[in-house]
Order: structure tokens, then C-alpha cells, then sequence
């Protein structure tokens, strides 16, 4: 479905991804994992077509997103790290004007805009200014925005950031339920929210793959828990792993504590 | 493209900002032509539109600071990227909203000849061809406030730096005087002072030509400082 060869991005003399290669196929929910600065969202906008690449290729469902980028867009439904909203426009125009970029046609439209705003449990504020709503409800907007026409990918750039924990809960449901018409990525730097709704799971750090394989796969090779393979992975040693992953956990459950 | 400038054309007017442009435009036709017409007794109304020319400098950076700098600022240019549109779409659905919106003001304009023409002899070819005139010329500074707009991600900065650059052009022919050297390339630079020619009822091809390429590297600047930030 998602084909990616030798990719790299160079800002200056940094480079945010370096020679990154991996295959999404068709039907699973991958989970893009790696610590902030890693390269996750750098990656997602070259997929999508946001970003060029400074080398390399990315291959949509058999359409460069380069050369065919028209055609490669219109297989992809994505939520940047921050949802892309109007906040003048009322939830319904918003979703609306959306469909008719996307070429959705002018008979169905309606019905599918209701189909996704159900899915989404955003019929309740279709009526509503996109600058009066809450957090969770603007994450579900942005979701459903990348719902309509129907896409057979759908990548989601850190879709619970910000949320409280019932809303991240909701989220995850409403992953699953995608992951299972469509392809779905998500990026995240919360290993436990990977593990919740991913089979497949992608490590990136500095800029490079440094895992890719199923959760039970990656423990069996690895033999330790995934926490542990995360944090070697990403380029913290041993003794400083442990340390940093009881901090970690307990920063997390603190966290979800304040929340 | 049509969904962009319908979205952008809305987006105006569900704001301040396209009743303010609108507003400013036609409160200074109202004056001059109050005091060029009525109390002046010219009949002329292309002298209104010559002399409304330099609040140009002031409603186009109002009109296009926000077109793409917003997007910028509230992220929003992510999506326009990501959904299949060509960058071409895009800047040009802008720009035709845009274009829309100068159009609302300009044609309340122009029902003025026909109202003075009930108490005067008016020439209503001279003043059309004036009107047209100012539209493009409009046009060709919209144009350049887009480009600008699609700089910077900060509107203040957007419009500060339009209005320089507006003001520098309408005070280029003027300027020419006193430069040592380069006085008739800097004052041919001058666009505001083209439009005398559609006043005094010429409808110079070239001069429509000069408008209308302006605005067309305009926009193909504009596509290309957008394209250029996505491979940096």
C-alpha cells in the first residue's frame, strides 16, 4: 500500500530522516513510535505530500507522491500534529468544504457527511463555530476531515495529544474501528498508547528505523518487554534505561493524574 | 478550486475584513465624488476614480495580509497541501476570491456615472473606461500583496511590508526626480500613475497588458514561494 525507499531529509546540515525505508501493507493499524524530534511527523508530511523529501521515494498504492501526487493524495486522509481548522467556519462548512476539494460527489455528499461526522460523534456540534469547541471535539474534527471520501489510508500525526484520558480512550476505540476498513498509522511517543491499538509497530530515532515488526514478534526477539526495547532502541543505555523508565511512567501516570 | 474560492470568498465576509474593504473604498468614492462632482461641478466622474486611486495603498495590504499568512500561522496550509490540489488551484482560487471581493465595491462604483448622469453630461464611456482601469490596476496590486502575504506567517508584517512597497511604487514617478541615475526606469516603475491614461478615457492595450502581466508573475511567484517552502 505504502511504499517507502531510502528517504531522507535534510534540513541544513541536520538531518531529520536518514535513509528510512519500510512497507505499510493493506489492513493493519501500524503505530509509529520514537521520542519528540525523532522524525515522526517529518516523515508523515513527506507520505503525504506536505514535505518534499530531499531524497528517496514514496510510493502510494502504486502512485509517486511526487510525480502522481494528485492521484497518491486521494488514497491518504491525514491529521497533522496540529488539526488543520478553520476556526471562523462552522463545523458543517468546514466538513463540507473538505468534500468538495476532495471531489466528493454533490449527490451523496450530504449522507456521507453525516456517516463520518457519526463515526466521529461530531453530529452534536455540526452546527457549531470550530474556535468555540473543546480540544477533544476539534481532534474529532480533524479526524473526520480526514475521513471524508472514503480514503483507504488514513495517517494520524498524534491524534490524542491533549486529550483527557476518557476522550484518549475514545480516540483509541475509534482507531481500531478505522483500522478495521481502512489502513492506519498513527504516530505517537506514548509507547502504551502504541501497544493499545497497533499490531505492527515502526521505531524511529534519529531519523532512522531501528524497529519493525508485530509487538509479539519484537518481544520474542528481543526478549524483554516492549518498554525496555523502546528505550534501548531510541539510545538510552541500560542502567540509564531502567531509571528513565520508572521516571517515564511515573511522569505518565502523574500526568494522567493532572489530567 | 472552486471550493477554495468559494471558502476564501465566504471567510471575508464572515469576518470584518471585507466589509471594512469594501466600506473604505466606497467612503472615499463618496467624498470625491462629493466634492469633485457635486460641489465641483465636473461632471467627470473618472476624476473621482484617479483620485481614489492612492487608498489603494492602504485597503490592499488590509485585503491581503491574511491569504496565506493565516493559513501559515494556524497551520491550516498543511491541509491545503495535503488534500489533491495543485498549488496552481490553490493560490489561483485565491487570488479569483480576492478579485471577487475588490469586485463587490468596484461595482457599486459604477453605478455613480449613472446616477450623476441624471444631473449633469456625463460621459459614461470615459468613466467605464477609467473604472476598468482601476480595477486592473487593482488587480495588479492585489497580485503583489498575495505574494507578499505568502511570505510570512505574520499579517501585521505581511500588510507593513505591502504598503511599503505600494507606497514606494506610488511615489516612484515622483521619486525619479531625485535620483543621480536609473530616473526613467524608476519612475516607469510606477504603476499608479498608469492609470491616468484610462482617466483621460485612452484605452491603452499596452498599459492593460502591463496590469495584467504583473498580476500573472504575481501569482506565479506566489506558487513558486509555496512550492519552495515545501522543499526547504
Amino acid at each position: 500500500m505504502i511504499n517507502v525507499k531510502n528517504l531522507t531529509k535534510n534540513y541544513g546540515n541536520h538531518k531529520a530522516i536518514d535513509d528510512l525505508s519500510f512497507t505499510i501493507e493493506k489492513g493493519n493499524v501500524y503505530g509509529f513510535l520514537g521520542p519528540n524530534g525523532a522524525g515522526k511527523s517529518t516523515t508523515m508530511n513527506i507520505i503525504t505530500g506536505c514535505l518534499a523529501a530531499s531524497s528517496g521515494q514514496v510510493n502510494i498504492g502504486g502512485f509517486d507522491i511526487f510525480e502522481d501526487a494528485m492521484k497518491a493524495k486521494k488514497l491518504i486522509g491525514y491529521l497533522p500534529e496540529i488539526p488543520p481548522l478553520y476556526p471562523d467556519m462552522k463545523v458543517i462548512d468546514y466538513l463540507k468544504f473538505i468534500a468538495e476539494v476532495k471531489g466528493v460527489a454533490k449527490s451523496g455528499m450530504m449522507e456521507e457527511l453525516f456517516d463520518v461526522m457519526e463515526k466521529t460523534q461530531t453530529t452534536d456540534v455540526a452546527g457549531r463555530v470550530i474556535k468555540n469547541l473543546s480540544k477533544g471535539y476539534r481532534q474529532r474534527v480533524g479526524i473526520a476531515q480526514a475521513l471524508i471520501g472514503d480514503p483507504e489510508i488514513i495517517i494520524l500525526d498524534e491524534p490524542t495529544v491533549g486529550l483527557d484520558p476518557k476522550q484518549i480512550i475514545e480516540i483509541r476505540d475509534l482507531i481500531r474501528e478505522l483500522g478495521k476498513e481502512h489502513t492506519v498509522i498513527l504516530s505517537s511517543h506514548i509507547l502504551s498508547e502504541i501497544s493499545a491499538v497497533c499490531n505492527h509497530i515502526l521505531i524511529i530515532s534519529d531519523g532512522k528505523l531501528v524497529a519493525d515488526d508485530t509487538a509479539e514478534n519484537l518481544e520474542k526477539t528481543y526478549g524483554m518487554d516492549l518498554e525496555t526495547i523502546f528505550l534501548r532502541l531510541t539510545g538510552a543505555t541500560d542502567t540509564f534505561a531502567e531509571t528513565s523508565a520508572e521516571a517515564v511512567t511515573e511522569e505518565v501516570s502523574e500526568d494522567a493524574g493532572n489530567l | 478550486m472552486l471550493a477554495i474560492f468559494k471558502r476564501e470568498f465566504k471567510s471575508y465576509f464572515t469576518s470584518m475584513t471585507g466589509y471594512a474593504f469594501a466600506a473604505f473604498l466606497l467612503i472615499f468614492t463618496g467624498i470625491y465624488t462629493m466634492s469633485i462632482c457635486l460641489m465641483g461641478y465636473y461632471s467627470n466622474f473618472e476624476y473621482v476614480v484617479g483620485n481614489v486611486a492612492f487608498i489603494f495603498l492602504i485597503i490592499v495590504p488590509v485585503l491581503t495580509m491574511r491569504v496565506f499568512a493565516e493559513e501559515r500561522k494556524q497551520k491550516t496550509d498543511q491541509l491545503l497541501y495535503a488534500l489533491p490540489l495543485s498549488m496552481t488551484k490553490i493560490v489561483l482560487g485565491k487570488y479569483l476570491a480576492l478579485l471577487a471581493i475588490f469586485a463587490v465595491p468596484v461595482a457599486v462604483m459604477a453605478v455613480y456615472p449613472f446616477i450623476l448622469s441624471f444631473f449633469g453630461n456625463v460621459s459614461i464611456k470615459i468613466s467605464f473606461c477609467a473604472i476598468f482601469g482601476f480595477f486592473l490596476l487593482g488587480a495588479a496590486l492585489i497580485a503583489i500583496g498575495m505574494f507578499i502575504s505568502s511570505l510570512t506567517e505574520s499579517q501585521p508584517l505581511a500588510a507593513a511590508i505591502c504598503f511599503l512597497v505600494l507606497l514606494v511604487n506610488y511615489l516612484a514617478d515622483g521619486l525619479s526626480a531625485y535620483v543621480p541615475f536609473g530616473a526613467q526606469l524608476l519612475s516607469d516603475t510606477c504603476l499608479f500613475m498608469r492609470l491616468d491614461q484610462f482617466v483621460y478615457g485612452v484605452l491603452d492595450l499596452s498599459v492593460v497588458a502591463l496590469f495584467v502581466s504583473v498580476a500573472a508573475v504575481a501569482v506565479f511567484l506566489t506558487v513558486q514561494a509555496l512550492e519552495k517552502r515545501r522543499w526547504s
